[in-house]
């Protein structure tokens, strides 16, 4: 077990590794020279040198690499080119709000996720089946900023159920942003725990249960649903990458002052320091994730300790 | 007495009934075809008319879905549209998946340091969400329509590249092409013709299943501001416009999303019905 967790921590460090050069080396990809972009268009050649020295960019690829990942290693991002601040602070403030949205779209999505799929898989074959499973197709259809367009007309403006946009820290703010979030994810689980809960259904031990005369609902939930649950977290684990992904569009509807929504205005300004430091986060928090979710796994499935 | 067995019959009814749906979904996408083909002739207005003293009116006789900002009819706009999002999304998954066939093929066939390279790096690029690696691309690159195809076909590339390396890995050692290899056949002629169309089944199912995706990932580009740029009549882009005057001018809002979530739901259910006919692991 011991040797498993060590050996899948060790496969990170060269992901890792890539990962933190491709963000590196993304902005020498950009077109232009940040040096020029920093100093805006009338500063002169020494202006722009002075820059180009100050931020490292005269150096060679690999020096630049591993000052910027000292400097990472200490905390220090650089400044921002729009705000003038510290990244790392600029990044802290929004940290935050993109997690609780996530986690709260999470938690919808396997409210509503494992729901419809239970009630698919229950009905196999019944129209409550296929009506599960078409509103999970929907589901996947929908432009999550479609679906929150709409929710914003139908909750907040017109019925005044919740607020239109922002976040000041109520709760009431969080609803409509993280619906919309785990909306996408809730349908990909439905039909993730439909095949679960279905291959559970042909294991031996629940022929054997039925055989031996427990009553059905018992056979459902006792036997089947809770192993069926198994591959639905793991699953759940695999999203969340997914869901800080959709935080971007879902944050630009809702206004959320979150990382999603740094990083399209970063885009938009070419503001390559909080481009290049959220890169390196989004790419780190994977990487965590997906390892976290394979120890898990192997926590809970000895078969694949022993692979 | 919930319990369904699996005879014959029931998987045949079942797989049919699968396929009606797909085969609805496939009749509408040929209409959608057709509606971006004609959109010049069967669009009511000039999708680009500017006129001020029809903007943001509500849906009526003269304009079906009303019209918006600056009183361009949005009906117009949606048919236009289509030809953007169609050719985007068709694009983007065949660009994607001829890269993908390709690498894969050759990562399966040869296997060794190729190999191990080409799943690496697909590796990396999985463990990325789809936008984010699109929105990371579209930075490199700039906005633009283009260069969001280019955005949305690197992600669905590693999964192309998988499916078909597993299928050329299953390939290389079956009966008939060990034959032709004692043949003497070329490696070339091996590749593409011996093992190649074996590969396609899988590739056609996953093509379908990402057109859907694609739009999707496109038009929200679009409405994040870093695709299709205004005017252009792009149904992402419309809704970016339509977001200051949710309440004043609800139709706005209303339409082009309808466009997009139909379009996608007639890809994903004519791949879901393509998959339950072609795929054998499905029940």
């Amino acid at each position: 077990m011991l040797k498993y967790f060590l050996k899948r921590c060790a496969s990170i460090v060269p992901v890792l590794v890539v990962v933190s050069v491709l963000a590196c080396g993304f902005v020498r990809l950009l077109p232009g020279d940040p040096a020029r972009m920093m100093a805006g268009p009338d500063a002169d050649a020494a202006t722009i040198q002075m820059l180009r020295a100050q931020l490292g960019l005269d150096r060679s690829l690999p020096v630049q690499y591993v000052a910027y990942m000292g400097n990472v290693l200490r905390g220090d991002l650089g400044l921002s080119l729009k705000t003038k601040l510290p990244v790392f602070q600029e990044i802290s403030l929004r940290y935050l709000p993109t997690m609780f949205l996530a986690v709260a779209g999470m938690a919808w999505s396997l409210l509503f996720g494992v729901f419809f799929g239970a009630v698919a898989a229950i009905y196999n074959g019944k129209w409550q089946d296929h009506a599960a499973m078409l509103i999970s197709v929907s589901g996947i259809s929908l432009p999550q900023f479609w679906l929150g367009l709409l929710a914003i007309q139908l909750f907040a403006v017109h019925l005044g159920w919740a607020p239109v946009a922002g976040f000041t820290g109520k709760w009431s703010e969080l609803v409509l942003p993280s619906f919309t979030l785990g909306a996408t994810v809730a349908a990909i689980m439905a039909r993730f725990t439909l095949s679960a809960f279905l291959d559970v259904l042909n294991e031996e031990y629940i022929s054997t249960a039925r055989a031996k005369g427990v009553p059905e609902r018992r056979v459902m939930w006792k036997h089947a649903f809770r192993n069926a649950l198994i591959p639905v977290v793991t699953m759940a684990g695999l999203q969340f990458g997914f869901l800080l992904g959709g935080s971007v569009v879902v944050e630009t509807v809702f206004a959320w002052p979150g990382l999603g929504r740094f990083m399209i205005e970063a885009v938009a300004v070419r503001d390559y320091p909080v481009l290049q430091a959220l890169l390196l986060l989004y790419s780190f928090h994977f990487v965590f994730i997906n390892l976290l979710v394979d120890m898990v796994y192997a926590l809970i499935n000895p078969e694949i300790r022993f692979e | 007495m919930t319990e369904t067995q699996a005879t014959p019959f029931r998987i045949a009814w079942y797989k049919f009934k699968q396929r009606k749906t797909a085969l609805v979904a496939g009749i509408f996408i040929v209409l959608l075809v057709l509606v971006a083909v004609l959109a010049p002739v069967i669009a009511p207005y000039d999708p680009y008319a500017i006129n001020y003293s029809l903007s943001k009116l509500p849906p009526s006789a003269e304009h079906w879905a009303g019209t918006d900002l600056y009183g361009r009819d949005i009906l117009s706009r949606i048919l236009y549209g289509a030809r953007i999002s169609l050719a985007v999304g068709l694009t983007s998954v065949l660009a994607g998946a001829l890269a993908g066939v390709a690498l894969g093929l050759v990562s399966g066939f040869f296997g060794g340091f190729l190999d191990g390279l080409i799943m690496r790096t697909s590796d990396v690029l999985f463990a990325f969400p789809g936008i984010l690696l699109a929105i990371a691309i579209v930075a490199i690159l700039g906005p633009g329509l283009v260069n969001v195809v280019v955005a949305v076909s690197v992600f669905s590339l590693p999964t192309f590249a998988r499916i078909v390396r597993g299928s050329t890995l299953a390939l290389k050692e079956s009966l008939y092409v060990r034959a032709a290899r004692s043949i003497g056949a070329s490696r070339k002629r091996i590749m593409f013709v011996h093992i190649m169309p074996g590969t396609l089944s899988g590739v056609i199912v996953y093509f379908t299943m990402r057109i859907g995706t694609s739009i999707i990932t496109a038009a929200s580009l679009s409405f994040l501001g870093l695709g299709a740029q205004p005017p252009t009549p792009e149904w992402g882009a419309m809704l970016a416009e339509s977001r200051d005057y949710i309440g004043v001018a609800d139709h706005m809002t209303i339409f082009p999303g309808v466009a997009i979530f139909l379009t996608v739901l007639f890809f994903n259910l004519f791949g879901d019905g393509l998959r339950a006919a072609l795929d054998p692991k499905l029940k």
